[in-house]
């Protein structure tokens, strides 16, 4: 399970390797607040390699989505796969984060 | 539950530690894979239900107190898998817990757990303080909730 952090075209992308769950979490959320604060307002966390995610790790994206808009700035999500979509249409937050369905589909969206 | 001859049965005694769970969660995995659970309902509705459940017991049950365990009890056959999951807290009202689609919620960090427990799983049943549930998924049933078609 690992967070990468890279830069492209402006945007902060943050590949999520794993799981996002209860156990790493916060390191998550560190890893974005540290680059907010570091002036960075455009984010774009993807889930290409992401196997699942827990309640808590929905949490941890809704609590960055309040975080990042109460700066001023957007945060996208991409490559979710069909049980990832299927979490975020029960938990209905497929209605509170603006969702791609590729990383280059949501760069090109900011 | 009708118990049959292929009926398998076995304890798990966690520790109250977060970090326990995705061993734990992986073993009752590959536990039900033994009985041809497979695709979605193994890793959606079981991984994650069974996981959040875990979570609940170890950091609200339990207070993640190190001195107290959480009892998982698992009746695994080939049609269905179920599971007690117990701490040794006091127990709460699953009643109380606000629904978290709610428009006004949404925003909210927290509160997902039991609402997706109840939504990923067949069966959900707590005991009367609260500090047991009961949880089943059939191997085969119509999904409510159906991410791939296998």
């Amino acid at each position: 399970m690992s967070f990468q952090t890279s830069k492209e075209n402006g945007v902060v992308v943050v590949d999520v390797d794993g799981q996002l769950i209860v156990g790493n979490r916060q390191e998550l959320k560190q890893k974005v607040l540290d680059e907010l604060e570091g002036g960075e307002r455009k984010f774009l966390i993807d889930f290409a390699n992401t196997g699942y995610i827990d309640s808590s790790g929905l949490g941890v994206l809704v609590s960055l989505s309040k975080k990042i808009r109460e700066q001023g700035g957007e945060l996208r999500l991409a490559n979710l796969n069909e049980d990832l979509r299927t979490l975020f249409e029960l938990t209905k937050l497929d209605t509170l984060f603006n969702i791609a369905d590729s990383r280059q589909e949501a760069l090109a969206s900011f | 539950m009708m118990v049959g001859e292929e009926t398998t049965r076995f304890v798990l005694q966690l520790p109250s530690d977060l970090r326990i769970i995705e061993a734990a969660v992986t073993y009752l995995v590959s536990r039900c894979r033994a009985f041809a659970f497979g695709g979605s309902r193994l890793n959606l509705n079981f991984r994650v239900g069974v996981t959040e459940a875990l979570a609940n017991a170890v950091l609200y049950g339990n207070q993640s107190d190190p001195g107290k365990t959480v009892r998982v009890e698992v009746a695994l056959d080939p049609s269905r898998v179920v599971l007690r999951v117990v701490d040794q807290g006091e127990g709460f009202d699953p009643s109380s817990v606000p629904d978290p689609t709610l428009p006004d919620n949404l925003d909210r960090a927290g509160g997902r757990g039991l609402f997706l427990i109840r939504e990923l799983m067949d069966e959900v049943e707590y005991n009367e303080c609260g500090n047991a549930v009961r949880l089943v998924l059939l191997r085969d049933a119509p999904q409510r909730r159906q991410a791939s078609v296998e």
